[in-house]
């Protein structure tokens, strides 16, 4: 695989945003139409309750040069009520288009008292080409569950043949605080199917992709699109500790490929994308997603600081 | 419609000769699993609350003698269920627990609780089985067995299993929303049902099976089905919402009955069991669990403060024509 960057392309700082959101804009994700491309994201509210943030959906559409054509003015979709799976925040949304409907798998965030968050799939549908999105119900469609005890999350959707398939996230542990590091979760990447994309069976607590820097290796937010006759997925990883202002412990790209949706062989060297010496995404680079748009593969993805100050672009070379 | 001879108060944990850190106050959801020569009680207990004000449950049992249910043989010396690892569905507390004898094993579903910052917890189900008579049971994983999900978004708890037709049934209670009693959150909790051909994997029915009764947030725990006369009979709680803690909207024991397990029809007038005048169940009765034992019918329930001092026992003596 080989990438072309075309930098940073959303800067959340430079644009007007709703409920009083100022920074962050995280791990975008397109809804494709004919003619221009919407690409959801996640920004942060202040809670001036407790001063923690609430991260909530809003979008931007871009023509097919990129340019920015508008921002979502409204609400996209509401945080969920007092106990729900999604009060604290919808990190991050993956829209889906399919014969006749548009539908959205959410990541819920609800807070906890010895570890900081638990989160959970939930499922929302839109019936305005994707400007709001109503819940299906105020619970998660994927949760937690006997072999994958803590923060299912981070569903990305396709459908191949007659199968919805979803690579998603599943919490393996957390570990008990340490000095300077607050309780720190592991998570490995899993994969679900569906006939409706509603009721999913898990192939549970079974991690699909191989970990390259141990087994407490972080891996986050997979996408998957299929060139000719295989399947690539892009994702993040991190080390599971001292992640934040570490640069060499931080998220990073990886990449695995398969030819039949079932085995995956991880091949970080061929992901074609790594940092850049200098610049937006010099020290960390994470929350990959792909999308096609006119015949061209694109990659949007995060830079430093988590998508502090934005998202960036690549084209997939040939 | 019932009669119900009350016994009196089985068992309270403030009286234990030896009392254990863990089982300071409260015996909670108390339920059976019958042997040769005793009858085992499993019920939860709680330490003392912590700085915070907050509980941890554990779940223990006591042996009763078959023969003389207000004898106590036993108490178990340790929880049943070891707690789960830090940010787990069950770090904070397990309770309550339903039994099920399977070939060898005893299998346990459990409600496991953690903490939250905006409401004070959330529960889901757990599984657990033991290859020791139910002395000690061990987790298969570390997750829940039942969880949360559209219409069922949380506060899974209260289970209570049972084995009709060859099949599986699970009786449990689903977070319909929370409430707020001069700003504190309550849950409002409706009865709902899952059935298994084999305990593990579970099909949600995914529907309310007791209409409300005193209200649209009455919240309603504890279902225990028994089967006799053709007819299935479910006894279980219910409360109003908010200032639930005293007399007048506390607890109380509701009934329906059902032909096929799915449809039920509630009918508290037939329940035949109410609060006392006076002593440990004047306040408020709740979490009943219904038992046959040597061709009599029993009931197992709290009294006031939901079972702060422990459960009593009543007496089937008459049952409505079916």
């Amino acid at each position: 695989m080989k990438w072309i960057k075309k930098g940073k392309i959303f800067d959340p700082t430079e644009h007007q945003l709703i409920n009083g959101c100022l920074e962050f804009a995280q791990s975008p994700q397109t809804l494709v139409f004919d003619d221009f491309i919407r690409v959801y994201f996640s920004t942060r509210q202040k809670d001036l309750n407790t001063g923690k943030y609430l991260s909530h959906i809003a979008y931007v559409d871009f023509d097919q040069h990129f340019n920015i054509l508008q921002i979502s003015q409204k609400e996209v979709i509401p945080l969920g009520g007092l106990g729900c799976f999604d009060e604290h925040g919808i990190f991050p949304i993956n829209v889906l288009r399919t014969d006749d409907k548009i539908m959205a798998f959410t990541c819920g965030w609800s807070r906890r008292v010895s570890v900081s968050v638990e989160t959970s799939i939930g499922l929302a549908f839109s019936d305005d080409n994707g400007e709001t999105f109503s819940k299906y119900g105020t619970g998660p469609i994927l949760s937690s569950s006997l072999q994958e005890p803590v923060l299912v999350g981070d569903g990305f959707v396709k459908k191949f043949g007659d199968t919805f398939h979803m690579w998603y996230i599943f919490g393996t542990k957390w570990m008990p605080q340490q000095e300077n590091e607050p309780p720190a979760r592991v998570y490995k990447i899993g994969h679900a199917a569906s006939k409706d994309a509603i009721h999913w069976i898990k192939n549970e607590g079974i991690p699909i992709i191989a970990d390259e820097i141990g087994p407490d290796e972080c891996q986050a937010l997979p996408t998957v699109v299929k060139i000719n006759d295989r399947y690539h997925m892009y994702f993040c990883y991190r080390h599971s500790t001292d992640f934040r202002s570490n640069a060499n412990r931080g998220y990073r790209i990886g990449y695995a490929y398969s030819d039949d949706l079932s085995t995956w062989k991880r091949d970080d060297e061929n992901a074609g994308i790594s940092l850049s010496k200098e610049g937006w995404d010099s020290e960390m680079m994470c929350y990959p997603h792909l999308f096609q748009f006119k015949e061209q593969i694109y990659l949007l993805y995060n830079g430093n600081q988590f998508g502090r100050l934005g998202f960036g672009l690549a084209v997939l070379e040939g | 419609m019932f009669i119900w001879e009350k016994l009196g108060l089985l068992f309270n944990p403030l009286e234990i000769s030896a009392p254990k850190l863990w089982m300071k106050e409260f015996a909670q959801a108390p339920s059976t699993l019958i042997f040769d020569d005793f009858v085992r009680v499993y019920f939860s207990c709680r330490s003392h609350a912590d700085e915070n004000g907050q509980y941890t449950s554990f779940s223990a049992f006591v042996d009763l003698n078959r023969n003389n249910l207000f004898e106590i043989l036993r108490i178990s010396e340790q929880p049943i269920l070891k707690l789960g690892e830090i940010g787990t569905f069950d770090e904070f507390g397990t309770y309550p627990v339903s039994v099920i004898r399977k070939e060898k094993e005893v299998w346990a579903y459990y409600a496991g609780w953690t903490r939250c910052e905006s409401v004070p917890f959330n529960v889901a189900i757990g599984f657990a089985l033991s290859k020791n008579n139910g002395e000690t049971f061990e987790k298969i994983g570390k997750g829940p067995i039942i969880s949360y999900t559209p219409d069922e978004p949380f506060v899974m708890s209260g289970p209570k299993i049972r084995r009709f037709n060859n099949k599986f049934y699970l009786w449990y209670i689903a977070g319909r929303k929370w409430v707020l009693d001069n700003n504190k959150p309550e849950p409002v909790y409706k009865i709902r049902m899952a059935t298994s051909e084999d305990g593990l994997n579970w099909t949600k029915f995914n529907k309310d099976l007791i209409s409300s009764r005193v209200e649209e947030d009455e919240a309603q725990a504890s279902p225990d089905v028994i089967f006799y006369g053709g007819l299935y009979h479910m006894f279980f709680c219910y409360r109003y919402s908010t200032n639930y803690r005293g007399k007048e909207k506390g607890y109380r024991i509701g009934y329906a009955y059902s032909h096929d397990l799915e449809s039920w029809t509630r009918d508290d007038t037939q329940v035949g069991i109410d609060v006392s005048d006076e002593g440990w169940d004047s306040e408020m009765i709740s979490y009943p669990h219904v038992f046959s034992l040597d061709g009599e019918i029993y009931m197992l329930y709290l009294g006031n403060q939901v079972g702060r001092f422990g459960f009593g026992i009543a007496k089937m003596k008459s049952k409505p024509q079916v």
